[in-house]
Formats: structure tokens, sequence, C-alpha cells
């Protein structure tokens, strides 16, 4: 790694003509590999601080006190087997609540693109007069910060009869990733012609059809982006899941961590343990997609 | 930011350049624009029941003026302004600032650097949740990690993080820098990717130096999205609930609270909904500036709907 090194110091060989400013390219580029070897390094150690931080309080088998020490001592898995066994008062539900939360991820991204996607051809290929009012709308809507919302969401949520149902929050995230998936698919929906929907037309095809049998195919890479944004926003909020759920059964796996927290003896290590597995859904999605759906190859 | 939105910019909307509509469309006829107004309806009631009436339900929560002279003298509010304006000043910029580097060194894309990224990445795909529960057991005692660690490498006794206000507010900072970090830098990348190469081959044989190419070249380019990404993280962050409420939880003594976590505690632990809701209309003057800003911005910048 050391002979690499920036995008400058290697380009400026273009310009190097003396035997002198070689050698100082060489001396430039040593130094600025070392620069880059230790950036990395603190790179490394930033990011991976307090993920190490919840394995270590995880792996230890007592789970009411620290024990100061930089690695695990007696690492055991206990507080897993705790978590897969359900093994503990808090953790009662826990495959129950696993559950929950993937029937969230899964109705917020169901509806997120039923609805993203109807609103969008309306507004995109049928061309409804105003239609750019939904997407200013939308816009708006993506911009402002939703969590603001969570003082009315516990008043109106009542009035809907929705109190502690899953589909409060269902609804709540549908609200929210609707906006972006509009914008998206209609950005998307820019890039097919005109032409398709029109042919389908002339041959007597009804909006229906051509949402269903030409939009809806076509579209497909785009709407999976935006189904699997929907599922995430999903899994990784929790803000909405604890405030609008609130017995143990209906609750999500992170609304019930939350009950660890607020709890003065809870075992932190059966709480990490169940914080770690609950990461492990959205990082297999994040690193699966970047195989193959991942920024740079989108804009190529 | 709510963490609710930061989560998968695959295509983030901040850069998309439209594409031009095509012309000659025909025009709607009647049971057409049946059809359309009806493939919107799910949306235009979504909209309506789940963000256009909870959000008149908190202006009108908030309304009543006689609200507002109890909200400006409770000395916790004004720790949480300040808070507030400290949390975002710092903690967005610095981010911003340190995402727009670190954007560069990923640049070059050789093995080490393409791995390096996939673990950089991975407090954004961490729920926030988890992250910060982390954080805070790693803050919280003597006997928490990074004390340990300070312990180890200095010989003394590392500072109590949560016990005096600015340590707790700078841990809050560096906690949300840590998750959000990536998600910018991410975008951040992808603007320098959409930079031609010809550019900076031609300033290198003018003579330019990496300093002079960053300074003349890839910022006066990258100056609309490091603009639009900021004001868009800003409103975001002023929503930012989890960072603080699990990081330091408001401690010590509700000292280190943000308008979302003030709110929050003002509405269900003290049971004055009108309080919380009149706390966060108070950030209005600063965030509708900020959204009318960012709209235009948008709209210039070819996000066309």
């Amino acid at each position: 790694m050391t002979d690499r090194s920036t995008d400058a110091a290697d380009m400026s060989h273009v310009a190097d003509a003396s035997d002198r400013t070689v050698r100082r390219g060489r001396a430039q580029r040593v130094a600025f590999g070392i620069a880059g070897a230790v950036f990395s390094v603190v790179l490394l150690i930033w990011t991976l601080l307090p993920v190490y931080n919840m394995l270590l309080i995880a792996l230890d088998d007592e789970g009411d006190e620290f024990n100061g020490n930089l690695l695990p001592e007696n690492p055991s898995l206990g507080s897993f087997r705790a978590v897969w066994n359900q093994d503990h008062w808090y953790l009662e539900h826990f495959w129950h609540q696993f559950g929950n939360s993937i029937f969230l991820g899964l109705a917020t991204m169901v509806l997120t693109v039923i609805i993203g996607s109807l609103a969008s051809f309306a507004i995109g290929r049928m061309r409804l007069r105003r239609g750019r009012l939904i997407g200013d709308v939308a816009l708006l809507t993506y911009i402002l910060p939703t969590s603001i919302l969570i003082i009315p969401y516990t008043h109106i949520m009542h009035v809907y009869g929705l109190a502690d149902s899953l589909w409060a929050v269902i609804a709540a995230y549908v609200a929210f990733a609707t906006p972006y998936a509009i914008l998206i698919l209609h950005q998307y929906g820019k890039l097919l012609p005109m032409e398709f929907d029109e042919c389908a037309r002339i041959d007597g095809a009804s909006p229906v059809q051509i949402y269903l049998r030409i939009y809806l195919p076509l579209m497909t890479p785009a709407l999976a982006a935006v189904g699997v944004y929907a599922l995430l926003l999903a899994w990784n909020d929790y803000h909405y899941q604890f405030m609008l759920l609130s017995t143990t059964r209906n609750m999500t796996v992170a609304a019930a961590i939350d009950q660890f927290f607020d709890s003065d003896e809870a075992p932190w290590n059966y709480m990490m343990a169940v914080a770690l597995v609950y990461c492990l859904p959205p990082i297999a999605i994040y690193y699966g997609l970047r195989r193959f759906a991942s920024f740079e190859r989108m804009r190529s | 930011m709510s963490s609710v939105q930061q989560v998968l910019p695959l295509e983030s909307p901040i850069h998309a350049g439209g594409a031009r509509r095509p012309r000659g469309y025909f025009h709607l006829q009647g049971s057409d624009t049946a059809w359309a107004i009806a493939f919107v309806i799910p949306y235009a009631a979504v909209f309506a029941a789940f963000i256009a009436y909870p959000v008149l339900f908190g202006l009108w929560l908030g309304s009543r003026p006689a609200i507002y002279p109890v909200l400006f003298s409770d000395p916790h509010y004004i720790d949480t302004v300040v808070n507030t304006l400290l949390f975002i000043g710092i903690g967005v910029n610095v981010k911003m600032f340190l995402a727009f580097l670190i954007s560069g060194y990923f640049m070059r894309r050789d093995w080490w650097r393409r791995t390096l990224l996939v673990v950089f990445l991975l407090p954004w795909a961490l729920p926030a949740l988890s992250a910060f529960l982390s954080m805070h057991y790693m803050l919280v005692s003597q006997w928490g990690l990074l004390d340990t660690l300070w312990s180890t490498v200095t010989g003394t006794d590392g500072p109590l993080f949560l016990v005096s206000r600015s340590t707790a507010m700078a841990s809050n900072i560096v906690a949300y820098i840590w998750k959000w970090l990536p998600f910018w830098t991410l975008i951040f990348l992808s603007a320098r990717m959409a930079i031609p190469r010809e550019i900076y081959e031609a300033a290198a044989i003018d003579g330019a130096s990496a300093l002079q190419q960053t300074v003349h070249v890839t910022f006066p380019l990258m100056a609309n999205v490091y603009l639009v990404s900021t004001l868009l993280s800003t409103v975001w962050t002023l929503g930012d609930f989890p960072t603080v409420y699990f990081v330091t939880s408001g401690a010590p003594a509700r000292s280190t609270n943000v308008l979302a976590t003030y709110s929050f505690h003002q509405t269900f632990t003290y049971a004055r909904p009108e309080l919380g809701a009149a706390a966060m209309i108070s950030a209005l003057p600063l965030v509708i500036p900020v959204v009318i800003l960012l709209i235009r911005r948008l709209h210039r910048s070819g996000v066309q709907l």
C-alpha cells in the first residue's frame, strides 16, 4: 500500500521531467503512503470500536457489571443462547417479536411499492394535471424530519382506533417512505420512452393494463430499490415502534430493546446480544445489495 | 434527521439530474383522468391521514400563545436550544467536511481501500438503536470500554464522560458523526465520480498540485451537492432523536437534551404535550428558511417533478 498514493502524486508524473523532481516525487509518495496507512488504521478503529464493544458485552457471562477488560474474560455464547431459547423474562416473546419486526418490514415494503408506483404512474406516465403538485408535496414530506410527528401520532392513532397496533406503525412508515419512492420512481420512469405506453394505447390497452403489463415489469430495478429502502426504514427506525406499541406481544424487537434500556436491572449482555442479532438482517441486506445494485454500478 | 430517511441513497434525489420531459404526449381524456385520479387516491389518502392531519394537529396543540412564556422561562429549554444549535452546527458541519475529505480518500479503488470502504459503511448499516446503545455503555461508567482504553494507554483514570455537560454533549456529537459519516461520504463519493477525469488531467498538465486541484476543481464542481446535503442534513438533524436519547439520555441532570428529546420528555414524561409541541414549533423560524432555500436549490439543480 505504501507505493500507492493519491491521484495527484500519481498524475504528477505527467508533468515531471527532470530526475530531481522524480526523486522528490518518490519521497513524497512514500510520505503519502505512510499517511494513508495511518489514516486507514484510525478509520478502522473509529468504525469498529462501538461494534467491538457490543461483542465484548454480549460475550461476557455476567450481565450486571462491567469488568473493565479490553478483551472478554472467559468469552461465552451464553447470552446468545439465552436469546435463542428466550431464557429471561425480558426475552419471553423474542421470536414472536422478531416475527413482528419482519412483518412490519415486509408490509411497509409492499404497501410503499404499491402506493408509490401507482402515484408515480399517474403523475409521470398518465400526466395527471397538477401532478407536479403531488411531486412537490412528496419532496416537502421527504425533507421534513419525520420524528417531529411523534407527538401528534400517539393521539391520532387513538382516533383511528390503531392504538397498540402494528398497523399504526406500518401506516406511519408507509407515509414516510412513499415520498421518496415517488421521487425515485418518477426519476427512473423518465428513462422509459413514452412510446411504449402510446403503442399500447393505440392497441387498445387500458391504463390498468399498461400499469400492470408495461410499467411494473420495466420498472423492476427501481421498484426493488424502493422496496428495500422501505424495508430498511421500517427495520432501522425504532422511535415509532416503541411509542406506538405498548404490549409485549405486539411489540417488535426494537420496541422490546427499549424496555431493557429503561430498566435498571436488565442484563446488559442479553440486551447487547439482542442488539447484535437485530443488526444482522440489515447488514445482510446492505452488503448483499452492494454486490449487484451498488451505487457505482447504478451510475454506469 | 430523522434517522428514518437516511436509509438507502441508492439513487439520491439530491443530485438526480432530470432527464427532459419528452414532448408531444397526448392529453388525458374522460375516463383516463378518472383512472389517473384513482391511482393517486391511495397516496393522497395516506398523506392526508398520516402526514397532513398529524401536522395540523401538532400545530393546533402548540397554538395557544399563553404556552410560550411558560416554555421560554424553563431553564431546561434554554439549555436545550443551545445544545440543539451546537449539535447541528458542529455535528452537521464537521460531518460534512470529514465526509468530503474521506470521499476523496476512497476515490482510488485499490483492493485495500475497497475493503476499508466496506467496513467503513458498517455504522450506516447498523440500526441506530443498537449502535447508540453500545455507545452509551462505552461511556457510562469508569469501566466502560473508552475509560478502560484510556487507563490502559495513559495509566490514569479516564474522564467520566456523562458527568460533565461539555463532555456529554461532545459524546453526542461524536456519536452522531460516527453514525452518519458513511452515508454522506457515499453521497460525496458518487458526486466525485461524476466529475470527468479529463478535468483533473488538464489541471495536472497545467501543473496544479493535489491541493490546488481539490480547491479549484473538485470543490467548485461539488459546491452544489455540498450545500444541498448540508441543508438537508441540517433539517433532518433537527429531528434527530435516537442519538441523544440513547447516548447520554440527557445526562447529566437533563442538561444535554436537544429539541427532539426535550419535546419527547415534556410530552410523555411530564405529560405536557402542548409544551412538547410548542418546543418543536419554536424551531420553525430556523426550519422554514432552510426548507425554502433547499426546495429552490433542488428545483434549480434538476430535480424536476
